[in-house]
């Protein structure tokens, strides 16, 4: 972790070449180093986060008065903390019959900002301190601050599925890492009332980064696997399948069985699990097959690459068959040698440095909080499947010399629909996560969502795919927004890249064309905002037909829908 | 350890932290002679020193120095 100083630092680089992000942060003790910390740590997620810091002490004022400066400065974050040394003094000063109250009353408060306070707002819970006032007893009076601090931190978890624009940071879980007197420096609060160590306060900001970089579609989606030393202990060419390190008992095997454990729930919560390991194939795939301890099995991995070939050209092939970008995945491998390797030639992938022992592995990949996200659904879990799915349509492939007839032969099902309470949570968490075939790469929350389903401005359509091997999901996204009686603006047009070359474009376009001209409509504009990562789309509205509109800022397309004439595509409609 | 060393050490801390190696430390600078030396990065300051030196102020001792001086007094009277 980056110290205190090193990211007071990084605000002295130039910053102008960073996306910008804005940023409130409003606390109940002092948060200038606080602010201070989330802006350098804003730097090393490669964001320039503007900055505003309320007064000291300001929580309630800011957030009750509409004229505050919280509203004028109007930030993309709000982050608002209110600690437990505050929350313990106010509870320490009611009168006993109240004290009972102290949940309710701070979850009532938390409520009313989530109604007033616009855009997203990060929440630190609240760590635990136990003012040993009945020691242990206190988890059976109800009045105790024990029992009240745990109450809130349980009822805000349920406030969050209620609130959309909502976010938790997990200061709880984090103090409990490392322990309060780690987090906590009295002489420094006594001082400057300043609640967390400067040894903390990077910690802080990194959780805190990890939200807005997670809303902000910054994520990992796929995590890469050495084997030896690494998922099991031993050398599995040398050792053989049946002798390597693995399972319970006393030893060394233990660690590796938790490890995969917990890679086992990454891979249920929809990150993709890869292997890249050096090992003749057949070798390296035995322990997954017949080992009994083995916690995965082949059924998790999405791709297994075993050679002999260096790691980074590895990547380099996994990468071309997952379709994902290089800053969404992490590699995991005991060997610094080609921990270095994969680092220097390819810099976007994230590379933990593992420690030595092994026993270590998990606490260690604990304090990295790699796979923070903003949304889940319970597609995610199919993803697995689904990437070994394609690993057989691209088979199939093979075997047909001629384009159209694979695509006759896919049996492909679409089926159209507006946003709904069902499949809101996908389209928002594509919407976050689509990088590569999105047009202008906006970001939506759920909430978003659902306000343009309701706006009579917005056209919205959601596309899924199906084929002979299985079911692609919700993969494509159209938000349209009416421009005037007779013009419609593609707001948000994105695809899963999952489905690149099925002609699903051309059965979007086919789609969103006939519904115009059923509502009277003449013409539909597209635009194209480059980023880092869509230029694959760079001439996407030239290829469709669309013609380019002169003398604007941006890059824009128009078609006119009188003369369009639908394309051939192989993918038949769905209609409920 | 000498009272030079104290200070020599002491210095580098306030070179680094405060990211200005002109510093010249005696044992009569106050804050009002360093111009990044605020309330805030004495904090910073004092958590760099305690770090260092494998010592530990008081809450009390942290906001009573009138000047270096001082500061170099309590160090070495905690580093025995």
């Amino acid at each position: 972790m980056k110290s205190f100083t090193e990211l007071k630092r990084n605000l002295k680089k130039d910053l102008s070449q960073l996306p910008k992000v804005k940023v409130t942060v409003v606390g109940d003790t002092a948060t200038q180093f606080l602010a201070t910390s989330i802006r350098g740590m804003g730097v090393e997620h490669g964001f320039n986060i503007e900055l505003f810091e309320a007064e000291y002490n300001q929580v309630e004022c800011q957030v009750m008065d509409p004229n505050s400066d919280l509203y004028a400065f109007n930030a993309d974050y709000t982050i608002i903390f209110q600690s437990t040394h505050k929350l313990l003094e106010k509870y320490s000063l009611q009168k006993p019959e109240l004290q009972v109250s102290l949940a309710d009353e701070r979850l009532d408060f938390i409520r009313l900002i989530c109604q007033q306070v616009p855009r997203r707002i990060i929440y630190y819970n609240y760590p635990d301190i136990e003012d040993t006032i009945f020691g242990s007893f206190a988890n059976q009076v109800q009045s105790s601050f024990t029992y009240q601090l745990r109450k809130l931190n349980y009822e805000l978890m349920n406030i969050v599925q209620q609130y959309q624009n909502l976010f938790v940071c997990d200061l709880a879980a984090l103090s409990a890492k490392f322990g309060r007197d780690y987090m906590f420096d009295s002489s420094v609060y006594v001082s400057t009332e300043m609640i967390l160590s400067i040894d903390a306060l990077p910690y802080v900001a990194s959780r805190t980064m990890d939200i807005i970089a997670a809303a902000e579609g910054k994520i990992k989606k796929c995590l890469i696997l050495d084997l030896d030393n690494t998922l099991w202990g031993g050398v599995v060419g040398d050792d053989g399948w049946e002798n390597i390190q693995i399972g319970h008992g006393l030893g060394i095997g233990k660690a590796y069985s938790e490890l995969q454990q917990w890679i086992k729930k990454l891979k249920n919560r929809g990150i993709i699990i890869a292997i890249c390991s050096k090992n003749n194939e057949d070798k390296a795939k035995e322990p997954f097959e017949k080992n009994p301890e083995m916690v995965l099995k082949l059924d998790d991995i999405a791709v297994f690459v075993a050679n002999w070939e260096n790691k980074a050209d590895n990547i380099h092939t996994l990468q071309s068959i997952l379709n994902i970008g290089f800053d969404s995945m992490v590699f995991l491998d005991d060997n610094p040698f080609e921990r270095n390797m994969v680092k220097k030639n390819i810099p976007e992938v994230t590379v933990p440095e593992l420690p030595e022992d092994p026993g270590d592995y998990l606490e260690y990949l604990y304090s990295l909080n790699l796979f923070e996200t903003v949304s889940y659904s319970e597609g995610d879990k199919d993803r697995t499947k689904q990437y070994q799915l394609e690993t057989k349509r691209v088979s199939l492939q093979r075997k047909f010399t001629n384009e159209v007839d694979f695509l006759k032969s896919l049996n492909m099902v679409s089926e159209v629909k507006g946003f709904d309470l069902f499949n809101t949570p996908r389209v928002a968490q594509l919407s976050q996560r689509s990088n590569q075939f999105n047009l202008r790469t906006k970001r939506y929350t759920e909430a978003e969502i659902t306000t343009i389903e309701e706006n009579p401005n917005f056209a919205s359509f959601s596309f899924t795919l199906a084929d002979k091997f299985g079911d692609n999901g919700l993969i494509c996204v159209i938000i349209m927004k009416r421009q005037d009686e007779k013009t419609l603006f593609i707001d948000t047009w994105l695809m899963s890249c999952r489905v690149l070359k099925r002609g699903m474009e051309l059965f979007t376009l086919n789609t969103i064309v006939a519904w115009a001209k059923v509502h009277g409509f003449k013409r539909i504009i597209g635009e194209y905002l480059p980023t880092s990562k869509n230029r694959m789309v760079e001439q996407h509205y030239p290829n469709l037909g669309f013609v380019k509109i002169k003398d604007v800022d941006t890059t824009q397309y128009v078609l006119d829908i009188n003369n369009y004439k639908p394309f051939d595509c192989y993918i038949t409609s769905k209609i409920e | 350890m000498e009272r030079a060393e104290i200070i020599t050490r002491v210095q580098d801390i306030f070179r680094d932290v405060l990211e200005n190696d002109e510093i010249e430390l005696s044992e009569e600078t106050t804050s009002d002679d360093i111009e990044e030396w605020d309330s805030l990065s004495h904090i910073q300051l004092v958590v760099t020193i305690e770090k260092e030196l494998g010592i530990k102020f008081t809450s009390y001792e942290i906001t009573s120095w009138i000047d270096t001086g001082e500061m170099f007094d309590c160090i070495a009277k905690k580093l025995g």
